[in-house]
This record gives C-alpha cells, structure tokens and sequence, in this order.
C-alpha cells in the first residue's frame, strides 16, 4: 500500500479516547466501475489537512473518477458502483447514514471548465450554495466579501456585484466559481483541471489561489500540467493504467516525485517522456 | 523620403464549384418555394376578403352578428325579393375572443402538466423506461387531432361536467365560474381542457427537450453544492430551459389557437360575448369557418376568408410576442 506518511501532528494527536484517527481525507482500498468496466482499482491515499495533492497521470487512468468518489459525485453516472471506504476525519462517507448532500457541504468541488449559474448576478453566484443548502446566513454581504477576497476576485467585482456571472473573463469565471464553493465552508475542496480552459495568466492567479486556500482548508487537485503539479502542490500521486483499471503508482511528498520517485514511470513521467 | 500609398481594397472573388452552384440553386429555390407559398396566401385572404371588409369595416371584428340573407341557389333571383336590399351582416368578435379564451384555458392547464411532466420523464423516470416514455410522447404529438375531438365527447365530456360543476358550486362568486343555466356540457371550459390534452404532448416534448440539454456540468455544481435534486431544477434547469418551454408553449398556443375539428366537435358556437367559461356558449374562429363554409352565399364566403385573415393575424402576432419574449428571456452566457 503505497501511502503519503507524513501526516501532520493534527492528524495523530486526538483525545478522543478511541483510536487516534488521521484527520484530513483518507482512502482505503478503493475500487470504481461503471457497469463492468473497472475504472480504479485499490486506490489508498491520505490528504493530510490544509495541504495540497496534485493528481496526476495520462488521461483514462482514473484521476477524475477518484475525485468524484471523494465526494459521492460518482454515483451520478447510472451503473457506477465503489468498494472500499472513503473517510472524513475519520468517518466513512458512504456510510449508509451519511447524507450525500452533507458531505458534498463539507467537501466541494471545482470543475473543469467555469460554469458560473448563467441567470445569476455575481453576487448570487457566491450565494448559491446557502440557497442550494438551505444553510441560515444572516451575514450575506460579508460572505459575499470574504469568498471573494480569498479566490482573489474581489477587487475585480466589487463595483459590478450585480453583473451576470457570465460577463467575466474565463480566468475571472473560474474564481467565481472557487468562491462559489467557498461560501459553504467546505473542508476539503477539489479541483478537477481547474485550469485546462484558462490562459497562463489566468492560471497563474488561480495558483496563487490556491495556495492561499491550503492555509485553511484541504485541497486535491487534479492537473495535467507536471508544472502546475510542481509548483502548487505538497504532494502528488502519480496514477498510471496499463488498458485494465487505473491504479495508484506512488505517493509522495511533490519535491521527491520530481527529483527522486521511487518508481522508475513516475520520473519518466514527470520528465514528460510519455503521457 | 518614400511615400507609402495606402492600397485601393482587393476585391475577393469566389468562384464556386459546379455542385455547389447546384447545390445553392436547389436550397434557394426551396426556400423562394416557401416564401412565394406563404404570400399567395397571403393575397389570397386578403384579395377575397376586402369586400367584406369595405362593407362592414372594424365591426367585422367587433360586432356579434352573423346573418347571412341568402340567395337562391339556382342563381336567379328570389320571387318577390328582387328589390329588396341585402340584410346580410358578418361579424366576428365573439368568436375572435372565444378562440383567446378557450386557448387561454388549454395553456393554463397544459403548461404546468407539460413542466412537470417533462421534468419527470428527463430527471426522475427511471432509465429502464425513458425512452419508452420519450418515443411515446413524440407518438402522442402526432394523433390527429380528430381523435381528441372524439375522445372528448364519448369519454372526456361526462369527467370535464363534473369539474365545471365542482368550479360552480364551490367559486360561482368569481363571475367566470358562474352561469346562468346549469349546463355544463359543450363549454369552453370543457373544450379547453380536451385542448390542454392536445396540446401537452407537443409543449411537453418540446420542453423535456431543452430540459435534457442542461449543460451536466451546471446539475453537477449544485450537487457540488449541497443542493437536492429540486434545488438543482429550479436554480439550473429551470432557468436554462425557460425561453425553450415558453417557445414550447407557444407552439401549443398556436396549434390550440387554429385548432378546428376538435373544437368543433366539443364546443357550443353562439355569437354572443361570453366570458363564463363553464357556460355551454362560446366561440371559435377555426371552427366557426368549417362549421358555416358548406352553404354560405359568396358574399358568406368572403366574410369567412376574411375570418381567416384574421385568425392568421392573430397567431402572427402570438407568435411574434413569443419570440420576444425567447429573445428577451434567453440567458446570455
């Protein structure tokens, strides 16, 4: 089982009296399919808190089906099934009492290209998720502010809060999108190609993001760009499919995956000798 | 020192190959074929029916008679009559407002069952059986309109009398829902309601069919967000199908608007301005058009050509306001 070991003290020290249990997300042996076909096959990995993982891997080996099981968005797609176990601070998500609808609260999700609501102003773009949640905010100017300010927007929008979502820039829609799911104080965010439709400026931005993010919570990210891995990310894994299910090859701190991985694909890999 | 002379434009020539030529020649004419259709029906209601309305003017519109003095058949004239100066009177407006109302309740009915239905059938029906309910719908769209007609007398009529009187009974104080001689049948009421039947196939196909165009994507953030499935329909499917169902729903309009064999069937014509719906009195333009057309006089004729030229004016203008409202309602992205 190849795992990221360095968890932080956090992620030891609990007085809960029972086992000490990693704080952050964690999964354990897990399995994805859709229909017959084995899309991902024991997957096991720790996200420490307020750190980020890049995901990365040629296209088909798995990445985006991971990070949709770790937050119940894969049993959208019709015949999809899992094994294994997903946990939140300890706790399993798919646990037969777990409300999925609480658990995308907690853990949020950013897509590939920015679809900010197209009949909503800004402002109600941030807001959406309360209304979506039915979570009681009596401060809604100053959540509007805050998600704003730390997906970097703010100043941009400040004057046009009431503009359509749709009249910013791709760079600018993508931010929105991040405050977007900011404003339901989510865990654990993920990022699934975040940056693929953007230019590098706006890509820069949104690296920066980011990073000011991981101060608080959680972020996964899942990135094609072997620079963008490098440069935003705490630690990466390295997914690889051989045309049967996508596995999980190594885990690492970012650093020694770039310099010195322990699995001879992963430095040909991230040296972009295929992929 | 050179001066540089800014350059006359080039002209761009195209020369286009032999099957495209063809090809533009074919759509072109296509196209021409239906433009020139459209206005040869145009000059045609209108050539026929300027007699009608030199004679009688606006109150073809707006008055409530229809009295036709007869000729003779044989062409001669009438024994005794010869002098006697022609008492014919057309006018249309009861039927003009009969076919707004009854269309007016078929929407009212048939709107949000075609909502919810599309809805159900795109995110709530069970796979196994979405496309049995898809192709079932585009079948219902295409049942002749006669058989609605039928349907309604021999079955529906007995079901929409019990409703009416239901609406009587209990809000006779609203003054549409009150009537002056309990007769239920053959009402607007129930016409409009054999009409919303007609109508929900087209507008429900229509609007499930912008509904499944949801970008994924859009559903997928709400859930991202927490949000329950009916959080997810009414901040992003709704939204984004809305200039897609009213466009729908104006196509019922229009087809409830002209819709003549079924109306003709169910409905009661009386030339007098009713807005009880549940009285057994109404008006229709289609129908009134079909229903006198086999014996009218050539003077009739013309007044029932100019009935047509009104209906036609009317759904153009329906059909304008709609693509207002679709221009007006589309989400710019």
């Amino acid at each position: 089982m190849t795992q990221t070991q360095i968890t932080t003290s956090q992620g030891t020290n609990q007085q809960s009296g029972e086992t000490s249990k990693f704080i952050g997300l964690e999964t354990q042996g897990v399995h994805a399919w859709f229909g017959k076909h084995h899309a991902l096959s024991n997957v096991s990995l720790r996200f420490p808190e307020r750190t980020v993982t890049g995901l990365i891997g040629p296209s088909g080996c798995g990445k985006s089906t991971f990070i949709r099981l770790l937050n119940r968005m894969h049993e959208f797609i019709p015949s999809a099934a899992m094994a294994g176990s997903v946990l939140l601070n300890g706790s399993d998500i798919y646990a037969p009492e777990e409300d999925p609808a609480m658990i995308r609260l907690k853990v949020g999700m950013v897509f590939q290209k920015p679809n900010p609501f197209p009949a909503m102003t800004i402002r109600e773009n941030v807001l959406a998720g309360i209304r979506l949640a039915h979570l009681k905010r009596s401060n809604h100017d100053e959540i509007v502010e805050q998600c704003l300010t730390r997906a970097g927007l703010w100043k941009e929008v400040k004057d046009r809060l009431q503009a359509s979502g749709g009249s910013l820039s791709g760079g600018q829609q993508q931010r929105l999108c991040i405050a977007r799911s900011l404003a339901v104080e989510p865990q654990v965010l993920l990022m699934d190609e975040p940056c693929s439709a953007l230019d590098p400026g706006s890509t820069l931005r949104i690296e920066e993001t980011i990073k000011e993010l991981a101060e608080k919570i959680t972020v996964i990210i899942v990135t094609h760009n072997m620079q963008q891995a490098s440069r935003v990310s705490d630690y990466c894994a390295f997914f690889l499919t051989d045309g049967g299910p996508g596995y999980l090859v190594e885990a690492d701190a970012t650093r020694k995956m770039f310099t010195n991985p322990t699995d001879s694909r992963t430095a040909d890999y991230v040296q972009g000798k295929f992929g | 020192m050179t001066i540089v002379e800014t350059p006359e434009p080039r002209q761009m020539m195209v020369v286009y190959s032999r099957a495209d030529r063809i090809f533009r020649r074919i759509v072109t004419g296509g196209a021409l074929t239906s433009l020139l259709l459209l206005g040869f029906i145009t000059a045609f209601l209108v050539m026929r029916s300027t007699e009608t309305f030199r004679e009688f003017g606006l109150d073809f519109i707006t008055g409530s008679e229809w009295f036709s003095a007869g000729e003779d058949p044989l062409g001669g004239a009438v024994e005794g009559a010869v002098e006697e100066v022609d008492k014919s009177v057309f006018s249309i407006g009861p039927m003009i407002v009969g076919s707004l109302v009854v269309a007016l309740i078929a929407m009212l009915i048939a709107v949000p069952l075609s909502i919810g239905g599309a809805l159900y059938i795109e995110f709530y029906a069970p796979r196994s059986i979405y496309r049995v309910l898809v192709s079932l719908l585009d079948l219902a769209a295409a049942i002749p309109s006669l058989i609605f007609g039928l349907w309604g007398i021999q079955v529906f009529t007995a079901i929409g009398v019990r409703w009416a009187t239901l609406l009587n009974d209990r809000l006779s104080f609203v003054p549409i829902f009150s009537v002056e001689f309990e007769n239920f049948g053959r009402s607007p009421f129930v016409a409009g309601c054999v009409l919303a039947a007609l109508v929900v196939p087209i507008t429900t196909s229509v609007s499930r069919e912008v509904y499944s165009r949801t970008p994924r994507d859009l559903i997928d953030t709400c859930f991202a967000l927490g949000g329950s499935k009916w959080g997810a329909i009414r901040s992003v499917v709704m939204p984004y199908g809305k200039s897609g169902v009213i466009a729908g729903a104006m196509l019922g309009l229009g087809r409830a608007l002209g819709e003549t064999v079924a109306i003709y069937l169910m409905l009661n014509l009386v030339f007098r301005y009713s807005f009880e719906i549940l009285d057994s009195a109404g008006g229709n333009v289609a129908s009134m058009i079909a229903l006198k057309f086999g014996e009218a006089t050539d003077k009739e004729i013309s007044a029932l050509i100019a009935s047509g030229l009104v209906l036609f004016i009317i759904t153009l203008i329906v059909n304008m306001i709609a693509s207002s409202i679709v221009a007006r309602t589309t989400p710019r992205a």
